[in-house]
């Protein structure tokens, strides 16, 4: 009897170390299962696949002025891209060459924005150093244009760019007059302030703004300022930044790499 | 209720509701949705055309010319930096062609010499550089490199080699004028190369009735130079441009 009741023992034993493992199994399986939910909940909260999310975005741009090279590509592109007037003084984008002689006199000049090239330098006294800087709206974080409109007709999106609403601006030219970086004109066709978007129409389709896209040596970068993946973040950390007027705190977000003191 | 109460309470309802209605009237459907703007405006300017197709596009059909361009230096440059805006012609691309700069003032956009470029970036002087030529005559913009004049000449006649590689004769090879024996390369003071002994050597592409492409310049040997050289007044290795 007793050798037949061990031998019961013995046949039960696999058994109940398999409801043991099974037991373990479910403890592992639980917490795996919530964290798998835990990730659908949040997906489905945050909409990842309602497509574009402006809330999830900051944009910056990033300019190295030490790769510029004074082509005004990306002055034509913007041109072509936003139907922007040919005329010389309708820019959204511009190249300015910055020439400081020996008696440490500046002098600055973009003929028509650095589309057709720059013509040779003139002038008397020999170059202490030269060099072209790219500008553009700076996207303020505290645009000071924002706040001067009186009827609201621009304003600051939630992916951080400041844009303009063609239909609801009156063209009053407040705020022309007070964007410290002069990145505001009067589209003679409308009549209303235009100014640059970071070609919005392109980033929000994941595509690069035109000016950065045509660049031939990389000296746009353009990226989210949040991520840390984004080239942007990365541009940032390799680089001594700067930004224009900084002492105004419009907190811009257009940052520049090696940016020459007379130009702050 | 008092008379004037209700006069005044009427006056109230009516500027309430004046205020309701032109409220309702005036400010767009939108305003205020996303802060104090219309939130249509957004969309409207998300909605605009898109001009530029970005530089995954051209890959699509060019395979070839994408796969060259992507080894070369011009491997930065964007397709659309010198074709253009190419969304249409991605859409459609035969009834939209997109242009190719062939012409010499192009290039000089980037790479004409201005003291405000950057160091080291690849800078020539249009005027003295090759003049008249387009670039591309040379130069293939899709896998630039510089002509090379043949290693053999240029190891001792380095000097003749610059000046030749900026002028109109680059591409013509040393030899094409001078016939060089193998063994000047061994003796060169003994055994030197040939030089052009008449003018009809270089009546071959300058002379009126020469079968040379046409925009080579020509001159009437019979009255032209009279009984002297071509290379005694001309200098071969950098000759003028008219």
């Amino acid at each position: 009897m007793a050798d037949a009741k061990r031998n019961d023992a013995a046949k039960q034993q696999p058994e109940s170390a398999s409801r043991r493992e099974f037991l373990h199994t479910c403890s592992l399986a639980g917490p795996l299962l919530l964290l798998t939910l835990q990730s659908t909940l949040l997906e489905a909260a945050t909409g990842t696949e309602k497509g574009y999310q402006a809330r999830e975005h900051r944009y910056g741009m990033g300019v190295d002025v030490s790769r510029c090279i004074g082509c005004g590509r990306c002055v034509d592109a913007c041109k072509n891209e936003n139907d922007v007037p040919r005329e010389p003084y309708y820019f959204r984008t511009w190249v300015e060459r910055y020439v400081i002689n020996s008696a440490h006199e500046t002098s600055v000049d973009s003929p028509n924005g650095g589309i057709d090239g720059f013509p040779g330098i003139t002038t008397e006294k020999s170059i202490l150093r030269t060099f072209f800087v790219p500008k553009l709206c700076n996207q303020c974080d505290d645009p000071p244009c924002v706040q001067v409109c009186p009827v609201g007709a621009t304003f600051s999106t939630e992916d951080g760019v400041v844009l303009v609403d063609k239909d609801y601006c009156i063209g009053c030219r407040y705020c022309v007059q007070a964007c410290p970086y002069g990145a505001r004109f009067i589209d003679p066709r409308t009549r209303t302030a235009d100014k640059c978007t970071f070609c919005y129409h392109r980033i929000t389709r994941d595509l690069l703004p035109a000016c950065v896209e045509v660049c031939p040596t990389g000296a746009r970068v353009f990226g989210d300022v949040k991520q840390r993946a984004s080239p942007l973040v990365q541009f940032n950390r390799f680089h001594k930044i700067h930004t224009l007027k900084p002492h105004m705190n419009t907190k811009p977000k257009v940052f520049y790499a090696d940016l020459d003191e007379e130009v702050r | 209720m008092p008379q004037q109460l209700t006069r005044l309470l009427i006056v109230f309802a009516v500027l309430t509701v004046g205020l309701a209605v032109s409220r309702q009237m005036l400010i767009p459907k939108t305003f205020g949705e996303r802060g104090h703007y219309r939130a249509a405006a957004v969309t409207t300017i998300q909605q605009r055309a898109v001009r530029y197709a970005g530089r995954q596009a051209c890959g699509d059909c060019h395979t070839d010319i994408v796969e060259i361009h992507g080894k070369g230096r011009h491997q930065s440059v964007a397709c659309e930096n010198c074709h253009g805006p190419a969304a249409a012609h991605a859409q459609s691309p035969v009834d939209n062609q997109l242009p190719a700069p062939r012409k010499r003032a192009y290039c000089p956009l980037c790479h004409g010499y201005d003291p405000s470029r950057p160091t080291g970036f690849p800078q020539i002087d249009p005027v003295s550089h090759n003049p008249m030529k387009p670039c591309i005559t040379c130069h293939n913009p899709h896998q630039p490199e510089p002509p090379h004049v043949p290693e053999e000449c240029g190891a001792c006649h380095g000097g003749i080699a610059r000046t030749k590689a900026v002028s109109r004769h680059a591409l013509l090879a040393c030899t094409q004028c001078h016939a060089t024996p193998i063994k000047h390369k061994v003796t060169p003071r003994v055994i030197s190369p040939d030089k052009p002994r008449s003018r009809e050597f270089c009546g071959q592409c300058h002379a009126k009735d020469a079968k040379s492409p046409s925009e080579i310049p020509r001159i009437d040997l019979a009255t032209h130079g009279g009984r002297y050289l071509c290379w005694q007044c001309h200098y071969p290795h950098l000759p003028e441009a008219n």
